[in-house]
């Protein structure tokens, strides 16, 4: 005989086992990061250049680094980004042309990294001669975590009711005023969630910096946006990977770094959305 | 004086055929009440007047309607909104303050002087009978208000933009019995200057306010008459059967 209320209590179990199967792997990085990266924490770390060939000082270089990569790959995306989103939850029409921009869009995002970075030295080191620079690096960046803004920025554009819409319209309001005027303001945050997503996805990835961009020991600070420049990830990989005898400290000091920053980040998004959930009205 | 001239009225949205050859005048100052049962086309009916139809991709038309003598297509829409007001069925106040709602459409048009705004914003709540209740307090939220007092702000957000016809589309559906008649003294009142045009369900909402009444089945406008006429010696059976209650 089968009992509904042990199937249940069998199905809600196995429910709460999974979900916690989520949390434990974040937890256990976090925690393992943070017990051996913290004791490499210190001031000199965070501000010094590399020394004796990266087994010593600091990774400031790289944290400027992706600081900068991060600044260039949004200035380059987010106006893109919402522009376009723009276009296509206001304006266009359901035609084949847009279906297919749309396809395309859903196709961007799941482009592995790697592809991003090889076409990033294609496009921008070799065609149009920006070299190895933070401009190229910003730029495949910027392409790469264009998908993540163009549908976040839809999704909270075509989440402000329709009637809003309908309401400004028929008080003589043109499109673009009730765009600019009740759409885009309630849509901010979503917009914002977005944004700091892809600048934390941007801050972490490795693939598309690695040739286009990426220093393997640049133990100064980039001088123009045509520099090439040190970034956390490419460090990373190259003290735990390339470099010999590097201490256990400096390698999980960096991913600590690196993970504070894009935790930061995400920390950030989460406080914006939750502020103005809070002040939403409808 | 004749506001709204409609001549041979057809509207398609796909393939459906939600107007049909629908002819007629709508006169300045009068509440013209528009009856029938769901989708009979009232709504649509409503909503050609101030061209809120386009927005709809499969909207397809023919047939002429002309505000004063004027085809409505070669009128610029946003001043045809401008001139032609709409009410909506819910409360729909924008996510904006008390002030800033009514202030809306205004600002919308062009005018930035706080001291015009302030005015135009107390004369508009007026007139809709609602200063009195939300003076104190209009920089409030405007979901903070009643159901009832929402849909107030929202004719009065409709009159600050100084229209000349105001189109109600069921404005009493969401609103208890007090509110609806403080909404329809407001109506009554508001006829002496605009020309009002209201869509409704309740049967006896049109006949305490309206001035003639129009009854739409189907996509078909079957009877306009006075009121006194329709609801006492209607001309066609079916009108009859409506307003009795035998369908609808």
């Amino acid at each position: 005989m089968k009992n509904p209320y042990r199937t249940q209590k069998i199905a809600f179990f196995l429910l709460f086992l999974a979900t916690l199967l989520i949390v434990v792997p974040v937890g256990l990085i976090v925690v393992i990061i943070i017990q051996k990266g913290l004791p490499a924490i210190n001031w000199q770390f965070l501000s010094d250049i590399p020394r004796q060939g990266m087994r010593a000082g600091g990774i400031f270089p790289a944290i400027v680094g992706t600081i900068y990569l991060v600044i260039g790959a949004i200035i380059f995306a987010l106006p893109i980004g919402l522009l376009s989103a723009i276009y296509l939850s206001e304006y266009s029409k359901d035609n084949l042309l847009n279906r297919l921009i749309k396809l395309a869009i859903v196709n961007l995002a799941g482009v592995p990294s790697v592809v991003y970075g090889l076409f990033g030295l294609a496009l921008f080191v070799i065609f149009f001669k920006f070299g190895a620079s933070i401009l190229s690096g910003s730029l495949t960046l910027g392409i790469m975590i264009l998908p993540v803004i163009i549908t976040t920025s839809r999704e909270a554009l075509e989440s402000v009711p329709y009637s809003f819409r309908e309401v400004s319209l028929s008080l003589g309001a043109s499109k673009w005023q009730t765009i600019r005027h009740i759409v885009l303001p309630n849509a901010i945050p979503g917009i914002l969630t977005g944004t700091i997503l892809g600048l934390g996805r941007a801050a972490g990835e490795t693939a598309p910096i690695l040739f286009t961009v990426a220093a393997f020991y640049l133990p100064r600070l980039p001088n123009s946006i045509f520099d090439q420049a040190m970034a956390l990830p490419y460090h990373l990989y190259v003290i735990s990977t390339q470099v010999p005898n590097v201490d256990e400290k400096i390698r999980y000091g960096t991913a600590f770094v690196l993970l504070a920053l894009v935790l930061f980040m995400n920390l950030v998004a989460i406080i914006i959305r939750y502020k103005f959930r809070k002040k939403k009205k409808w | 004086m004749v506001k709204f001239d409609i001549k041979d009225l057809n509207i398609w949205f796909g393939s459906i055929h939600a107007l049909k050859q629908v002819s007629m005048e709508i006169q300045a100052n009068e509440i013209l009440s528009v009856i029938g049962p769901s989708n009979s086309g009232k709504t649509t009916f409503l909503r050609m007047l101030n061209r809120l139809n386009d927005l709809n991709q499969n909207f397809k038309m023919s047939g002429v309607i002309k505000l004063e003598q004027e085809d409505i297509k070669n009128i610029n829409t946003e001043l045809l909104r401008k001139k032609v007001g709409m009410v909506f069925a819910l409360p729909l106040p924008l996510p904006l303050s008390i002030f800033d709602n009514v202030a809306y459409g205004v600002r919308m048009h062009g005018t930035k002087n706080k001291k015009v705004l302030g005015e135009i914003v107390e004369g508009s709540l007026q007139e809709a009978y609602l200063w009195e209740e939300v003076k104190d307090r209009l920089n409030e939220s405007a979901f903070k208000l009643s159901g009832g007092q929402q849909q107030r702000l929202c004719i009065a957000r409709t009159l600050a933009v100084q229209p000349e016809v105001i189109l109600f589309d069921e404005p009493c559906s969401g609103l208890d019995p007090i509110s609806t008649a403080k909404v329809e003294d407001a109506m009554v009142k508001l006829k002496q200057k605009y020309t009002i045009v209201l869509v409704t369900n309740n049967v006896k909402q049109a006949a305490r306010v309206g001035d003639r009444t129009a009854f739409f089945l189907n996509g078909e406008l079957i009877e306009l008459d006075k009121t006194d006429k329709i609801f006492t010696a209607p001309q066609d059976k079916r009108t009859d059967g409506y307003i009795r209650g035998k369908f609808g």
